[in-house]
């Protein structure tokens, strides 16, 4: 997967957990907790989501690098390279 | 929709033990991952404590009395649309004991100005008040008690203290002493947009939870007591439901994680220092609760939702726990609750103790739930005068009946204490392959909680599921 890939695959994550999700004004370097109203349920539906479609396995001490679009594509990138 | 217990297969990816919500959820969850899953449920119906009884045309919910907005999203993301639209906000909460009598719609702007008007506390201070437990989490100190939390925002006022701990006790047994952290996070829940319930009652939540999960392909079987849970090399084999062997690669138990412990695993099945830990569980209290049924065609006047009424003259979370407490909350349902159904039932809850009950001979028993209902009649009528000729059905439950029905030591109603979480997320770490779900360490019970629980096991069975340990 692209980083672009891999940027579009976490916002349809986002948007199938909340219709209303804004990302037009959304700041890819700030945390999308803040932007999007998302809480720590959310961020546990990022990762079983991730788990189902790519089983990828995200132990819980890497959860903080899911915090920001970047951050995602940045920590995302080498475990979806051959996806 | 449910399998008889002779058709079951030998052979499962997951089991889980129980129906409560916090179960229901859970296999949910892992039958949208994907698992062909196995729910056992020992009562003949689902929902465990979210339960319901009919007597005489009446309906009676057990654990229906209110829950927080966040219901909404979970229930909207876990379960579905129709769920999510069947919940409705409760506007009419009241208090009425001796130091204050008023009605609230339990949100926060509601509280700041019944704080600030009737309490006459500044508004500087609820600021401070309610910045600081909606910014509490459950891995912050907990050495801080909610005794000291409130004395330290609104020293010597007793008054203060009851409004904001009496629903929270109700709610899920925590007192004074527990940690402020546990307070803070479910008061912030309730303060987020008040009180709601679920318009059709708990019978219609648990069908449209079983159809659910009948659509996502878990197969379910009622009156299927679980009696053990097999364990070879440190990891979980499957289960034994009366007679009958079924093996898994993970078994999720929604019994309580004391029973989980001592009475399907066995302590021979666990580290020292893991006993350790699970030996200084404490569980919460029970619950009494009476029942009162309003003849078809009388009606009662609109008195409030839900009413916390005590006749003590200070909150004092002993004295809510006492045989002869004068502290009690009724739960009114009105036809809105089940329209169509158009009755009129009353549920009055007290909070107990098992062993103020299960000592007790046969005879002392009965005469003390008859006791215990002609009280709560005497102050159902302070509310609604005369409806003690309305009423065609009344009906006591004890701890011993909570016992009866779920199984849990003591009969516990909210599971257990603060600690009691991390022994039920570390379960996992002493036997692969098994985990717990269900009301523990006070944040993690409730419906929302008990769902929200769900969910989060879901993702820690589901991982292992995938690991290659589980192959
Ligand atoms: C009187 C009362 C009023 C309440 N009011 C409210 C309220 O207004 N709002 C709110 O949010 N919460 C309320 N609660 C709390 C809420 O109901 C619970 O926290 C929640 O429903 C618990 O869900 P759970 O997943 O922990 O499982 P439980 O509901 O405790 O269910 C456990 C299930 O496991 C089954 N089981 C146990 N052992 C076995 C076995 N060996 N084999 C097979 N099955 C087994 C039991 O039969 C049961 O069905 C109330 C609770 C009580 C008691």
């Amino acid at each position: 997967m692209t980083r672009n890939d891999i940027k579009e695959l976490i916002m349809e994550i986002i948007a199938d957990i909340d219709e209303d999700a804004d990302f037009d004004s959304l700041k890819p370097d700030q945390p999308l907790r803040d932007q999007l109203d998302l809480d720590s349920m959310d961020f546990l539906d990022i990762v079983m989501e991730l788990r189902k479609r790519h089983k990828l396995q995200i132990p819980e001490e890497d959860y903080p690098q899911l915090a920001s679009l970047d951050s995602c594509v940045n920590y995302l990138e080498p475990l979806l390279k051959d996806a | 929709m449910c399998v008889d217990h002779d058709k079951l297969s030998d052979n499962y990816d997951v089991i889980i033990i129980g129906s409560g919500l916090g179960g229901l959820t859970t296999a949910n969850r892992l039958a949208y991952c994907g698992h062909r899953v196995l729910l056992l449920e020992f009562h003949h119906q689902l929902g465990g404590l979210a339960t319901w009884f009919k007597r005489r045309g009446h309906i009676f919910d057990i654990s229906l009395h209110g829950f927080p907005y966040g219901m909404v999203k979970t229930c909207k993301k876990y379960w579905n649309r129709e769920i999510m639209q069947s919940i409705v906000q409760l506007k009419n909460i009241v208090f009425d004991n001796p130091q204050f009598s008023l009605r609230t719609t339990f949100t926060r702007e509601d509280f700041t100005s019944i704080l600030r008007n009737y309490f006459k506390i500044p508004q500087t201070t609820l600021d401070r008040f309610f910045t600081t437990v909606a910014g509490m989490n459950f891995y912050d100190d907990q050495s801080m008690t909610t005794r000291e939390l409130f004395d330290q925002f609104f020293p010597g006022r007793t008054d203060v203290h009851r409004l904001l701990m009496e629903p929270i006790t109700y709610a899920n047994g925590s007192t004074l002493d527990d940690p402020a952290i546990t307070y803070g996070i479910v008061f912030s829940n309730f303060m987020n947009k008040g009180v709601y319930t679920f318009e059709g009652g708990t019978d219609k939540l648990i069908r449209m939870m079983t159809d659910e999960l009948t659509k996502s392909g878990v197969t379910i079987c009622t009156n299927a007591k679980v009696d053990r849970i097999i364990v070879e090399d440190k990891k979980v084999r499957g289960i034994v439901t009366r007679g009958k062997t079924i093996s898994a690669r993970a078994v999720v138990s929604n019994s309580g994680i004391t029973n989980t412990i001592y009475d399907l695993v066995g302590r021979e099945g666990f580290s020292d220092d893991f006993l350790e830990k699970a030996d200084a569980i404490r569980v919460n209290n029970s619950s009494c609760q009476v029942y009162f049924g309003i003849k078809k065609d009388s009606v009662i006047k609109d008195a409030g939702d839900l009413l916390f009424t005590s006749a003590s003259p200070r909150f004092d979370s002993e004295e809510l726990l006492d045989l002869h407490t004068r502290s009690k909350t009724f739960s009114i349902y009105y036809p809105k609750t089940r329209p169509g159904h158009d009755r009129h039932t009353i549920v009055a809850s007290m909070n107990s103790r098992f062993d103020d009950w299960s000592l007790m001979d046969e005879a002392t028993y009965k005469e003390q739930k008859k006791r215990l209902i002609d009280r709560t009649l005497i102050d159902l009528e302070r509310y609604f005068p005369g409806v003690r000729e309305k009423i065609d059905w009344m009906e006591a439950a004890t701890p011993k009946t909570f016992k009866r029905y779920t199984l849990h030591t003591l009969g516990t109603s909210f599971g257990t204490k603060f600690e009691g979480l991390d022994v039920s997320r570390s379960l996992y770490k002493e036997i692969a392959g098994l985990f717990h779900v269900g009301s523990v360490g006070i944040i993690m019970s409730g419906w929302l909680g008990a769902i929200n629980y769900g969910v989060i096991v879901a993702n820690d069975a589901d991982g292992f599921l995938r690991s290659a340990t589980a192959q």
